[in-house]
This record gives structure tokens, C-alpha cells and sequence, in this order.
């Protein structure tokens, strides 16, 4: 993975500019500069990409922050903002020349407002902290990435985290009301706030998903939502894929939106089932995993219809939670899907692609043929109700030149997510993991006005740069406005 | 001299966009044209009228999309999803009534024989949402796509046709409440719900804004899944055409359940117990509920014929709307109502005196919150600022984005800022 070049002339001047930060953020392990001390921020949750920054930054006010980001603006100084290191797509890979800006510190929650129904938090707080927060209450917050017990909310704001309630409940970007923003100039601007839709142009849509390219969040409001009265879990068992899908089909055509549906595949099955004992049936092809939530007269009312959407449909096992010790079982093994093929395989790596839920037995079959192609195991999970899915191609990064087959395995697997009419990535983010296969889905003209987002908030790109776009270019180029003689080249267009 | 133009497809609509960027040519964009009245008057050149840029090009109810030309009516959106029983979950308004009501005409009620008026790409623009904004999100949440044309002159696309997606910047929610200054859509993909199968309204009759709020409040904040929750005045109470709603010519706070039979029943009788305890209460059920909310969506209580009132839309924190209330709407000839358990105020107030700009800016600048001047004469409307005030570094950072898209300003000139 190629990364901008290292600024010699920066580098050259380290000393000063650890000075220059220890000013800004004064105090016991304000800046690092030991190698030892830097080694824990040299990669984020994408272990196979890793690079010490060349320092590191913990400040601990909105003001530290400005001071900055201001500082590196002015000495042309790369940062890359990093929240808990979680990302799965390198968001947080540090640069060899850059200041590495960990938020850590920003992890007060600084307000709960139940007439309003929301929280104001600092971005370090964990995504599972806001929940911790209101429960007593009875209320949480929706998006449940699954690394939510580490994962910050500055850093779900970065990447749009979605989660396994995402198709009834939205991503991140559907549950934010209100950020505070500093730009790369040291500019502080607040967006939203308790009100809906916030004014002007949406500025907390495009910030949010905008992978710490266009400025560092301070402070966070987000919605929270009243607890269901109930909660059940279903577990369906299929002898295809094929059946598992048009059972997801169905159940959404009948007008049911489970509030979460995971599919997994036999490998997948077996590895959980292993590791979790969770009582997944092992004679089966796939499995679902269907959750209603609501009123307790409304979930008897759904998982009786979609049982005997399951049963049409072909299912072979079909079981219900009785209990909430019994669902939580039922979700053990999924949520453990990852450490439970890291317990059949020495490496794995988790792709991410979006698709259109009806081309998945296509996409499985086409799947499984690359996987005898490249000779690596594939276990597949999905957030079936939005076609998300996420392959686990299995290797082992000691047998020489494996890691690079299973990237190449996985690209391959996101151009075949592009070709059906699907995406890149569904939650995890572009980073610099599928940076470089942005063109399969976007032309030069799509990434060349997204790059200009990215001027009119960062016009030098010293946030987090060598993320998301495959080629930078400069801002002052993509402004220019080009010349057409003045004249409609199409006197046939209908004009009145 | 002023011409429009017509483009039958998006290559002709990006041939005119370069022309016009590489002379300055100043444009307004229209759809149907529902929506001229709102905003800031626009000052162009040239009119671009899309209406050939139509139909539904995709729509898969199993998999909840539905993509279409941008100038696609949304009444042929919703008579198509209706027929697979699915809806527009974001219950866009159709303010063509209340617009026009200021002129003297009476656009008439909304209903099944006088369809939405407006076009797709037209309510995402403007990111118009109806009252079950509360419990679904807005326009913006339900936008997963579109292709479109720069000020640039540059036909680009943004996001795509699958509901969970993060591949790049999410330009779509930029497009929405942009209100054509940034690009011109050609084709939008959005997201597409199940329609519910049975709604009831619960209304609780008596109070004022301050307790009518604390209903709303105690409703949101229950577990019973609420769609929408709205307060009328009085007065504003007694012109409605659902008669429980307006015999008792009293205050009516209103709380809608949708959603599956058993469970909307359940629903139904527990918020009635709980706001019971408040004062006496009413049930609405299938026609009378989507008769009563379809008023509030449509912001009827201001489109009675005649009724010139400057009217203001204004967005604050739930529970500060019925402060706002408080303070704004006690003149006389002055009146308001709340939907969005409070946190959206539509206030008229008497024409002249700047439709007391000062006034509502003082009230909602504390909230956090923002006003839009909704409905003004358009000498009115270029006069004020029709959308909030934005502190400095945010209008810089405003104008930095326009100019990212638009270079030239050649887009709707003027129709949310007056400088650009």
C-alpha cells in the first residue's frame, strides 16, 4: 500500500515541533515521541498495514485541539485523527511525517437530556458508554457496531458505523443531531444541536462517513431511543442459500422489518458453533438469525408470521427464544463469528461489500469458485436484511505471499459486490484498505467533486491524507472552471 | 433575452450547465415548480425546466429501492409504491394549498382525487419531511443516490443503489436541503418502506402549549413506538375537517401509532391510558387519522382561503417548542401549532412589520434551534433573510462547499443565500 511521501523537511524537524505541541498541551503524557510509547498507535484495527507517526498528540479541550490543528496548518504538518483504533478499513493508519491526534482523552459524557431524548458526549467516549449511560432509564443508543465495548462515537461519526439493528434503526449518520468541528485552520464551527435537521446545507451528513478527511469532531450529540418492551430471537435453519435468502425476501415483502437479521454460512455455522456452543443447528446450509423487537403483543404477533414464512420458505430447523438468557445465546455465536474463525485459521480478513440482497446466491456461488481458485477458505456472514455482507477469507501471513493472495481474493470479491450493483464497503469505511479500488465503482469526474468536499475543508490535504482517494490532487487544479467558447454546443437541446 | 430550457436527457441538462458556467449564465432550476414560492426569490437568466427527466427507471419492493428521473411526480411514486403496499417513509408534504391559499386561491384538500403535488427530486432538494420525521428521519435519511450535474458543468454520481453503503463522501445528504445551488439531480435512488397496516391517533383535548408539550413528551419518550405528535391550538383545533378533533373547541394534542394490527390496538389503548391521566381523550382510527395528519403534514391550519399570514417554520430542541409558542404566538392575530413532539413550530403572524424577524430569531436563537420565513411575499422573501443566520465560520465554510460545486453561482442564484 503506497502512502504519500515522507516531507523530509518535516521530519527533519521533530524536536521542534514535539516542542511546539508540548506547549499547546502541556503535562504528563500530552505528546509522545518515544518509539516505545508510539509503538501502540502504529496500526488500528486493520492489523496487516502498520507505521509509528512520527509523534503523537492527546489533547484534552476543544481549544488543545485548535491550537493544533492550527500549528500543523501553518507549518504544513500532516494529522491523522484517531479515536479508539478500531477502524477495520486503516482509517487511523498513522504517517511516517504526520502528527498522529488520539482523542482518548475527550471521554466525558458532558450531558443526558431525557425531554429531548439525547446525549451530548465527548468523541472519546465508547459507543457502548452511551448506552451504559441511559439504560437505567430505559433508553439506548441505536447503532451497535460490533466492537461498540471499544469503539468510540467520535470514531462512528468518522467511518458511519452501522451494526446489526442498521436496517431498522440507521447508520450513525440517522441517529447524530449535533457535532462540534474544528477545521484544519482552527476554525471551531457547531452543526445542529438538539433540533432536527439541522440548517443550511447538511454539513453533519457529509461529516459523517467523511473517514477524519475534513476536520476533527469535539463533541457529539446523538438521539437515543425509548427500549423495546420485548425482545425474541428466531433461529432458522436452511439446506441452501438459496431458500435462506428468499426467506429474507419474503419476510421483508410481508412488511416486517426486523429489527436485526444475520445469515451465516456453514463454515461460518460450524466455527461459531465451536467456539460459542451456541445450539446452531450443524446440518444446515445457512442460518438465520431474526430479532423482532416492540410491544410484546406485536413480537408474538411477527415471529408467528415469520416462522411460517421460514417453514414455506424451506426452513428446516426453526427455534425461538423463550427467554433473554436464550437470545443472547442465540447471538453469542454471531457476535464471536470473527474470534471464532480466528480459532480455525491463523489470519483472516474481513471484506465488507454492499450488494442487492437478491444477487447473494449468485454472489456465494461466484465466491465459492474464487475461493478454489485462490485456495483459501471463505466463511460468510451477513447483515441479511441489507445485503451487507462480510467474507472472512482465511490465511496465514507466515506462508510467504498468502496475505497478498487473500487481498487480492478480497479485491476480487468487492469488484464482484461493484459488478452485481453494489458497493465497496457497507460500514467499515475505504481507508487505505480499498482506497485504491474507489475507480471500480466511481469515475475520475465522481471522485474529482468528492476531492472538492475535501478542499473546501482541508485545501492543503493535511487531514489524514493517503485515505479514501486513490490519487490527490490539488485544489487550486480541480477549481478551475473550464472554458466552452461561450456558445451552447447543442442547438438541439428543447428550448423555449 | 430569457429563454428555458427544456433537456430531454442528462447529457443535454450537462451541455447547458457548461455553457452557462463557462459565461456566467445565471439559472433557475425548476421541477414541477410546486416549491417557486419557497426560499428566497431566485434572480436568472435562464429558466431549466426538467420535466423530461421522469419515471421510475428501477423499483424492487423485496429489496426496498426504488430509483426514478428526478422530476418523477410523487404522486406517480406513491400510486406505485401503494400498489405493493410500501410508502415514502419520510411523508413528504405538499405545501401547493397553503402556498397558495396566500394568493387567495384555495388549492383544496389534499386527498386521494387531488394527488401530491411535486416531484422527487424536488422534495429531496428541499429535504421536506412530514410529521413521521420524528420516529423515520427525514427526506436525507431515505436518499441512497443520485447522479446529477455540477455548476461545473460535470455529470458525477454519489452513492448508490443499496441501502447500507460508506464508499466515499455521502453527497447525497449534501444534494438534500441544498435546494438546487450545489447540482442539478437527473436520477435519485432512495430508500423504500412497508406501508403500516393499520394507524390510530389518540388525541387528549384541554391545556395549553406547556402541557399540551409535557403530553407529547410523555408520549415520545413511552415505549408504544409513537409515528408522529403534534399540538394544535384552539382555534387552529376547531377549523379541523375531523370533527372529534375540532367538536370540543379545546386544545388538541395528537400521538399516531402505525404499524401491524394487534400491535397498533395494544399501542393505541396504552398511550390512551397514560394520557388519560392528563385530561379526556379520543380515539381517530384509519380515514380520520390519515384525514387529521395529512392536515398537520400539509400545514392546512394556515391554508384557509385568504389567509396572507406570513407563516414561519421553525426547528428547535422538543422541548422548547411550546416556549416558543408561548412567546411568539400570544399576539393577536398571531397562532401557531406543533408537530414533531414539539420541536417543529409553524407560527403565523400578522402581515407587516417584517413578519416580527426580530422577534422569532430572539426566541429561537437560545434553543440552539432555526427559522425559516415558510410563507412571504417574495418582495418580503428578498428582503430578510429567509433561511437562519449562520455564524461566521460556518457561512465561510457554507460558501467554500457552493463554490466546490458551483464556481460560477450559476445555480439558483440567490434562492438560500442573498449573495450567492
Amino acid at each position: 500500500m503506497k502512502m504519500p511521501e515522507p516531507d523530509k523537511a518535516v521530519l527533519a524537524r521533530r524536536e521542534e515541533i514535539a516542542k511546539a505541541l508540548a506547549r499547546i498541551v502541556p503535562g504528563d503524557g500530552g505528546v509522545i515521541v518515544d518509539p516505545d510509547e508510539l509503538r501502540p498507535y502504529e496500526s488500528d484495527g486493520l492489523t496487516a498495514y502498520r507505521q509509528p507517526p512520527m509523534l503523537a498528540v492527546l489533547p484534552e479541550t476543544t481549544e488543545q485541539v485548535r491550537d493544533v490543528l492550527r500549528y500543523c496548518n501553518e507549518n504544513g504538518i500532516k494529522v491523522v485523527p484517531r479515536g479508539s483504533g478500531t477502524s477495520l478499513s486503516g482509517g487511523a493508519l498513522p504517517l511516517a511525517d504526520g502528527v498522529l491526534l488520539g482523542m482518548s482523552r475527550f471521554n466525558r459524557i458532558l450531558e443526558i437530556d431525557y425531554d429531548n431524548r439525547c446525549v451530548i458526549a465527548q468523541p472519546g467516549v465508547t459507543n457502548l458508554g452511551i448506552t451504559k449511560a441511559v439504560e437505567h432509564e430505559g433508553f439506548y443508543y441505536a447503532p451497535d457496531p460490533s466492537s461498540q465495548i471499544a469503539c468510540s462515537i467520535g470514531g462512528n461519526i468518522a467511518e458511519n458505523a452501522g451494526g446489526v439493528h442498521c436496517l431498522k434503526y440507521g447508520l450513525t449518520t440517522n441517529n447524530v443531531l449535533g457535532l462540534e468541528l474544528v477545521l484544519i485552520d482552527g476554525e471551531i464551527v457547531r452543526i445542529g444541536g438538539k433540533h432536527l435537521d439541522a440548517d443550511g446545507y447538511d454539513l453533519l451528513g457529509v461529516l459523517t462517513g467523511s473517514e477524519g478527511l475534513l476536520g476533527v469532531v469535539t463533541e457529539v450529540t446523538v438521539r437515543i431511543l425509548r427500549s423495546p418492551e420485548t425482545v425474541r430471537a428466531m433461529l432458522a435453519g436452511f439446506p441452501s442459500n438459496e431458500q435462506a435468502g428468499d426467506c429474507v425476501g419474503r419476510i421483508i415483502g410481508a412488511g416486517i422489518i426486523p429489527g436485526g437479521m444475520e445469515m451465516m454460512d456453514r463454515l461460518a455455522i460450524k466455527a461459531a458453533e465451536e467456539f460459542a456452543k451456541a445450539g446452531y443447528p450443524l446440518d444446515v446450509e445457512a442460518l438465520l438469525i431474526i430479532e423482532l423487537d416492540g410491544p410484546e403483543r406485536e413480537v408474538d404477533d411477527l415471529i408467528d408470521r415469520v416462522a411460517r414464512i421460514a417453514t414455506d420458505t424451506g426452513a428446516s430447523t426453526i427455534r425461538v427464544s423463550e427467554t433473554d438468557a436464550e437470545r443472547e445465546a442465540f447471538w453469542a455465536g454471531r457476535k464471536a463469528a470473527f474470534p471464532a474463525v480466528g480459532r480455525i485459521s491463523p489470519d483472516y480478513y474481513c471484506m465488507d461489500g454492499t450488494i442487492p440482497r437478491h444477487r447473494l446466491p449468485d454472489v456465494l456461488r461466484r465466491i465459492r469458485e474464487l475461493s478454489e481458485t485462490y485456495g483459501l477458505r471463505v466463511a460468510n456472514v451477513f447483515h441479511a436484511g441489507d445485503g451487507n455482507m462480510h467474507p472472512l477469507i482465511l490465511y496465514d501471513a507466515n506462508i510467504p505471499g498468502e496475505l497478498e493472495k487473500a487481498e487480492a481474493f478480497g479485491a476480487e470479491i468487492l469488484k464482484l459486490c461493484v459488478e452485481v450493483g453494489g458497493v465497496l464497503t457497507g460500514e467499515h469505511g475505504v481507508g487505505v484498505e480499498k482506497r485504491d479500488l474507489m475507480p471500480e465503482m466511481f469515475s475520475k469526474d465522481d471522485l474529482d467533486q468528492q476531492q472538492r468536499v475535501k478542499c473546501a475543508f482541508d485545501p492543503s490535504s493535511l487531514l489524514n491524507p493517503g485515505k479514501m482517494f486513490p490519487v490527490l490532487h490539488r485544489c487550486a487544479e480541480l477549481g478551475r472552471v473550464h472554458v466552452h467558447h461561450g456558445k451552447l454546443p447543442f442547438p438541439d437541446i428543447p428550448r423555449f | 433575452m430569457s429563454e428555458t430550457f427544456r433537456p430531454d436527457n442528462a447529457e443535454q441538462l450537462r451541455d447547458v450547465l457548461a455553457w452557462a458556467a463557462s459565461g456566467s449564465k445565471r439559472l433557475e432550476i425548476v421541477g414541477s415548480g410546486s416549491k417557486r414560492a419557497l426560499g428566497r426569490p431566485v434572480t436568472a437568466d435562464h429558466a431549466v425546466e426538467l420535466g423530461a427527466l421522469s419515471g421510475i427507471s428501477l423499483y424492487e419492493p423485496d429489496e426496498l429501492v426504488l430509483s426514478a428521473g428526478t422530476s418523477t411526480p410523487l404522486a406517480e411514486i406513491e400510486a406505485a409504491l401503494a400498489e405493493k403496499k410500501q410508502q415514502l417513509e419520510f411523508e413528504p408534504p405538499d405545501y401547493g394549498p397553503v402556498l397558495a391559499a396566500a394568493s387567495g386561491v384555495h388549492g383544496g384538500a389534499p386527498d386521494k382525487s387531488n394527488p401530491q403535488s411535486g416531484t422527487l427530486g424536488g422534495v429531496l432538494a428541499c429535504n421536506l419531511s412530514g410529521p413521521r420525521r420524528v420516529k423515520s428521519g427525514a427526506a436525507r435519511d431515505h436518499f441512497l443516490g443520485f447522479t446529477a450535474v455540477s455548476g461545473h458543468g460535470t455529470l458525477f454520481k454519489s452513492g448508490g443503489r443499496v441501502v447500507k453503503n460508506v464508499t466515499g463522501y455521502d453527497l447525497s445528504k449534501l444534494m438534500a436541503g441544498s435546494w438546487g445551488t450545489l447540482a442539478v439531480t437527473t436520477d435519485v435512488t432512495i430508500k423504500v418502506l412497508p406501508a403500516p397496516e393499520k394507524t390510530r391517533t389518540v388525541l387528549l383535548f384541554g391545556g395549553d402549549a406547556v402541557t399540551g408539550g409535557r403530553a407529547l413528551a410523555m408520549a415520545m419518550n413511552s415505549p408504544y413506538d409513537v409515528s408522529a405528535a403534534a399540538w394544535l391550538s384552539a382555534s387552529l383545533a376547531a377549523r379541523s375537517p375531523v370533527d372529534l378533533a375540532s367538536a370540543r373547541k379545546a386544545p388538541v394534542a395528537a400521538v399516531r401509532v402505525e404499524g401491524f394490527g394487534p400491535s397498533v390496538e395494544y399501542r393505541c389503548g396504552a398511550l390512551r391510558e397514560q394520557l388519560g391521566a392528563l385530561g379526556a381523550t379520543e380515539e381517530l382510527h384509519s380515514a380520520n387519522s390519515i384525514r387529521f395528519w395529512r392536515e398537520i403534514r400539509d400545514v392546512m391550519p394556515f391554508a384557509s382561503p385568504g389567509d396572507d399570514r406570513p407563516v414561519w417554520r421553525i426547528s428547535v430542541p422538543p422541548a422548547s417548542g411550546p416556549a416558543v409558542v408561548t412567546a411568539l404566538a400570544a399576539e393577536d392575530g398571531a397562532d401557531a401549532f406543533l408537530d414533531w413532539g414539539g420541536g417543529l413550530v409553524w407560527l403565523a403572524v400578522p402581515a407587516g412589520a417584517d413578519a416580527r424577524e426580530d422577534a422569532v430569531r430572539a426566541a429561537v436563537g437560545p434553543t440552539g434551534g432555526h427559522a425559516t420565513l415558510f410563507r412571504a411575499p417574495s418582495e418580503l422573501r428578498g428582503r430578510i433573510p429567509v433561511f437562519h443566520p449562520q455564524e461566521a465560520a460556518k457561512a465561510a465554510l457554507t460558501r467554500r462547499i457552493k463554490v466546490a460545486f458551483d464556481p460560477a453561482d450559476i445555480l439558483n442564484p440567490g434562492r438560500m443565500y442573498a449573495e450567492y
